[in-house]
């Protein structure tokens, strides 16, 4: 339910500032001292890192605060008085800039007073509408300031103070560089006023500058760093805890010289030592200064570590989320599964369980599960006994006694099995159909199985692809899971109006040669196709008697149409004449479909592939639904891919073969071209040609060589594919929309044509020349990239250089493309995520804000209209006088 | 010519939709049929020229009816807000 909202309280803002020492001090329930952590007795020591009065983490203790146990303690603070203070590191930048803004001795900014007035004023005016802005314009406030040498307020020369990372400050005077204490830098930082601090863009009230060189340090409760108790009874300390010690002793070592009166020297050396231990606290990767390690020589993860990267708290814990009941593994394809299935290796099945609650009716069935155990396949690894109690089936004795104890209302954790609703995945999951429900075929070795219908919506494919898988634990779930996400119900995609599911390349194939004119199948063959589809009813009247009974390919595709199904359309293989004949295409071009017979056409791309719109699969779908879909698939597609595989497609080099004519046709059409383009040139050499609008003379002699190649390439691409008849099985391919198309077969046998770069012949290189076998200025087809032979006869060393060098624009292309458009993608989806369309068609937040007050504008379901259209006039006109009998 | 004489009646040009100030009735009417606050509609500022054009002034709600390829009309709703 989206809550009402109402207004009451709203956050205004979030603000971050700097913890002042009485704050730190507020916050602490008391102060740390020893740097021990335990006593002999195991007992914590108090006023050490582990003081019970910090919280409990273990069961039993309650916390000397709040009284509490460990579900409920929160942890609190402690502190540490240091012996000395310490720059914070991560404030030595902003630390930096304020030294050099403002004067060493009086502390004032380094402006004239009306400047800084003028300053404050600009950085209030920003606050109120471009916060972020305030910051940036503090900056060159403070830049401005720090190009001043002498302080406008009390006369005193300033000097350059030289930063050196992580923490150190060196002031630049005459005599030389000096060291600034953290003590001086304090007393300085101390010395800005307020309103000095506001010209600057920063809030005095939340973050004083002095602040930022530590005083007190604050101690993070026990509940952040846990001691971690091993199986063997040894303790092992938090690296924060260990961080923690190793400050405490040299703090304490340090404010013993101190008292004692200990030479400078060796305070100094202290001091720098406790700076690097509570630099290393708050970032143990600091450049420029060595990590600090544990006794094993591992670097520590102290906070900094904790928080940032991949496996850090934002992205690894907040964002990401880890999941019980899953398993993951490479995917292999089954053309024998349903598309609704999923192949489920046993050693998966026996680990992934489904609980299931004993009834009077499974009583005895689950009695025989829990007997078998864990280790047998149909199994059970977990009994819950009605008050909770979980019991392991691994570590049971006597399973008949548990097997006879089962009673009504116990829940068997049973092993997965045939029929069982679970979720599959792939990453990315760009798509409601990245996430689709299977029913589970437990099946042997070690892959998930999918049918390859169902590879175009995850987007797979079997080079190594892996994919998840999810097993829903409740009854609500699975009921959710196999009405909205069964496979068969995402056939038709919400993305656009076609369906998503369905054949590809050899399916294509497979259904072009089956139903194609002349394919004739004896009782064997056709009784044997059909089976596969799972058909049990009779023959049909055979379509040719003599020699003897033989069925057409399109009589198997209407045994397996509902017997009032209707279809029209044109095939891929099309090969749009003037007019359109339609039934009488001689090509076999026109599918009709009429009382669930194929009367004519040939079927291919445009009638079964997945993302084709208006295909006979998608009027199929769309009129029958999604079960009669399916059967679809499983039934008929299985055909498609049975008789590729009596029919024995392959294609070798015998489908490149043109005769020696043609290849001399391809070769004086070339030489043609050449002529016109050497023609071209000397025209513009002699200023012959005429720019075209808005382009230069060189522009208009590249997009007119262009033309002519391309022209000419067309035409030598024309000149073999009229050789090249169906029979050939690239041209099958190709014309049916099963794989490649035309132009890749011109490629093969006649001319592979103009490479480029950027979209224009490739120019860059050598200096006039792109390389070194052509001569200079040289603007010939051969210079710039245009290659003369076909894959089938092979490429010269330079025409294969300038195809590697397209080539390899390509793939960075697609590389580059795939990472932006991907990010672009997740921004739109976190910004949308939230988004849901209500009972009234309206989109709304979740907080029940409107977006759009009818979903699309039109409340039109994607996925039920006819390619983005609610109706389309002309089928319904269609359907009507079909009725009728017109 | 002056300047007032050249001012153009921005509710008339062919670019902007049809917006139609709703009366307090009217648009609790629509409140309730859709079940919202007025909070929950989309905004529009007081110093958007739509709505000094119209005279609306922050608390009322305004109707525009839009032309749409698909939708024939759209309708949509807008909460006046202070700005």
């Amino acid at each position: 339910m989206a809550f009402q909202f109402e207004e009451t309280k709203t956050i205004g803002g979030v603000k971050f500032g700097v913890l002042s020492p009485d704050l730190i001090r507020a916050l602490s329930v008391t102060q740390i001292v020893i740097p021990e952590t335990y006593d002999e007795e195991g007992m914590p020591i108090r006023g050490g890192p582990m003081d019970r009065r910090l919280g409990t983490v273990e069961p039993g203790v309650r916390c000397e605060t709040c009284g509490n146990y460990v579900s409920l303690c929160p942890g609190h603070f402690g502190h540490v008085e240091l012996a000395r203070p310490v720059v914070h590191p991560l404030f030595a930048k902003h630390i930096h800039m304020l030294l050099r803004a403002t004067c060493r001795v009086c502390g004032r900014l380094l402006l004239p007073e009306e400047e800084i007035e003028k300053a404050r004023r600009m950085a209030k005016r920003l606050e109120a509408r471009w916060p972020l802005l305030k910051y940036k314009y503090g900056e060159s406030v403070a830049k401005k300031a720090a190009k001043v040498t002498v302080c406008p307020h009390c006369q005193a020369q300033q000097y350059k103070i030289r930063f050196e990372k992580p923490y150190t400050f060196y002031e630049e005077r005459e005599g030389g560089a000096v060291t600034l204490r953290p003590t001086e830098i304090r007393d300085r930082l101390e010395r800005i006023p307020d309103k000095d601090l506001e010209a600057l863009g920063l809030d005095p009230q939340s973050a004083r500058p002095e602040w930022m060189v530590l005083t007190v340090l604050p101690v993070p409760p026990i509940t952040v760093r846990p001691t971690i108790t091993l199986e063997t009874g040894m303790r092992s300390e938090d690296d924060i805890t260990h961080k923690l010690v190793d400050l405490l002793r040299i703090n304490q070592r340090l404010k013993e010289s101190i008292e004692e009166g200990a030479p400078q020297l060796v305070i100094d050396d202290l001091w720098s030592l406790l700076q690097y231990h509570v630099a290393t606290l708050f970032d143990n990767e600091l450049p420029g200064i060595p990590p600090a390690r544990h006794r094993s020589g591992r670097p520590l993860r102290t906070i900094a570590q904790r928080l940032r990267g991949k496996e850090g708290r934002f992205r690894g814990s907040l964002a990401g989320k880890r999941v019980d009941f899953s398993a993951r593994t490479v995917v292999s394809p089954d053309p024998r599964l349903s598309i609704n299935e999923v192949g489920v290796p046993i050693e998966v099945a026996k680990v992934l369980v489904v609980p299931e609650k004993v009834t009077p009716w499974n009583l005895e069935e689950m009695r025989e599960l829990v007997r078998r155990g864990p280790l047998e396949y149909p199994g059970a690894n977990y009994i819950v006994r009605p008050d909770g109690a979980r019991i392991d089936l691994r570590f049971v004795k006597d399973r008949d006694a548990i097997a006879e104890a089962l009673k009504p209302g116990y829940i068997v954790e049973r092993h997965l099995r045939d029929g069982d609703i679970v979720l599959f995945n792939r990453q990315p999951s760009l798509h409601r159909m990245s996430i689709m429900a299977h029913r589970v075929k437990v099946l042997p070795y070690r892959t998930f199985r999918l049918n390859l219908l169902v590879c175009p919506p995850y987007n797979a494919d079997f080079d190594g692809d892996e994919m998840n898988l999810h097993v829903p634990q409740s009854e609500e779930a699975r009921a959710e899971a196999a009405t909205l996400m069964l496979v068969q119900e995402q056939i038709l995609s919400p993305r656009y109006g076609a369906p998503i599911i369905g054949g590809l390349h050899d399916y294509v194939t497979g259904a072009y040669l089956l139903t194609k004119k002349g394919t004739l199948l004896d009782r064997k063959r056709f009784a044997q196709l059909v089976m596969e589809a799972g058909y049990e009813g009779g023959l049909p009247e055979p379509a040719v008697l003599k020699p003897g009974p033989y069925w057409t390919g399109k009589q198997l595709v209407g045994l397996l149409l509902r017997k009032d199904f209707n279809f029209e359309g044109k095939a891929s293989i099309c090969r749009k004449c003037g007019t359109c004949v339609k039934e009488l295409c001689p090509y076999d071009a026109y599918v009709v479909v009429r009382n669930g017979e194929l009367m004519v056409g040939a079927l291919d791309k445009n009638t079964v592939a997945s993302q084709v719109p208006r295909t006979l699969l998608h009027e199929y779908v769309r009129r029958y639904g999604s079960d009669a879909g399916r059967e679809l698939l499983d039934g008929l597609y299985k055909v498609f891919i049975a008789y590729l595989d009596l029919y024995g497609f392959t294609m070798g080099l015998d489908s490149l073969d043109v005769p020696p004519t043609v290849e001399r046709e391809v070769a004086a059409i070339m030489s043609a071209a050449e002529k016109e383009v050497e023609e071209l040139v000397k025209k513009a050499e002699r200023g012959e040609l005429e720019p075209l609008p808005g382009r230069t003379l060189e522009d208009t002699l590249e997009q007119r060589i262009l033309e002519v190649l391309s022209r000419a390439r067309d035409r030598a691409g024309e000149a073999a594919g009229r050789i090249l008849g169906m029979l050939k099985e690239a041209v099958i391919m190709a014309r049916t929309g099963a794989r490649a198309n035309m132009l890749n077969i011109t490629q093969m046998v006649a001319v592979l044509g103009q490479q480029s770069l950027r979209g224009e012949r490739i120019k860059r290189g050598f200096t006039g020349r792109v390389l070194p076998h052509f001569k200079w200025g040289d603007i010939g087809p051969r210079a710039r990239g245009f290659v003369y032979s076909c894959f089938k006869k092979g490429l010269k060393p330079t025409e294969f250089f300038f195809h590697a060098m397209a080539g390899r624009e390509g793939l960075v292309d697609t590389a580059v493309r795939t990472a932006q458009s991907g990010y672009m993608y997740r921004r739109l989806a976190n910004a949308l995520q939230d988004f849901h369309v209500a009972y009234d068609g309206s989109v709304r937040t979740s907080e029940g804000f409107i977006v759009q007050f009818r979903y699309g504008e039109d409340g039109v379901d994607p996925a039920k209209s006819d390619h983005g259209e609610p109706v389309n006039v002309d089928e319904v006109i269609k359907e009507v006088i079909a009725e009728r009998g017109g | 010519m002056s300047s007032r004489a050249r001012k153009v009646n921005i509710l008339e040009h062919e670019l902007v939709p049809q917006h139609i100030l709703l009366s307090e009735e009217e648009a609790k009417r629509i409140l309730k049929r859709m079940g919202i606050s007025k909070m929950q509609l989309p905004w529009m500022l007081a110093s958007d020229p739509v709505a000094k054009a119209l005279g609306a002034k922050p608390g009322d709600v305004v109707m525009i009816l839009r032309k749409s390829p698909t939708a024939g009309v759209a309708v949509a709703f807008r909460y006046v807000v202070r700005g």
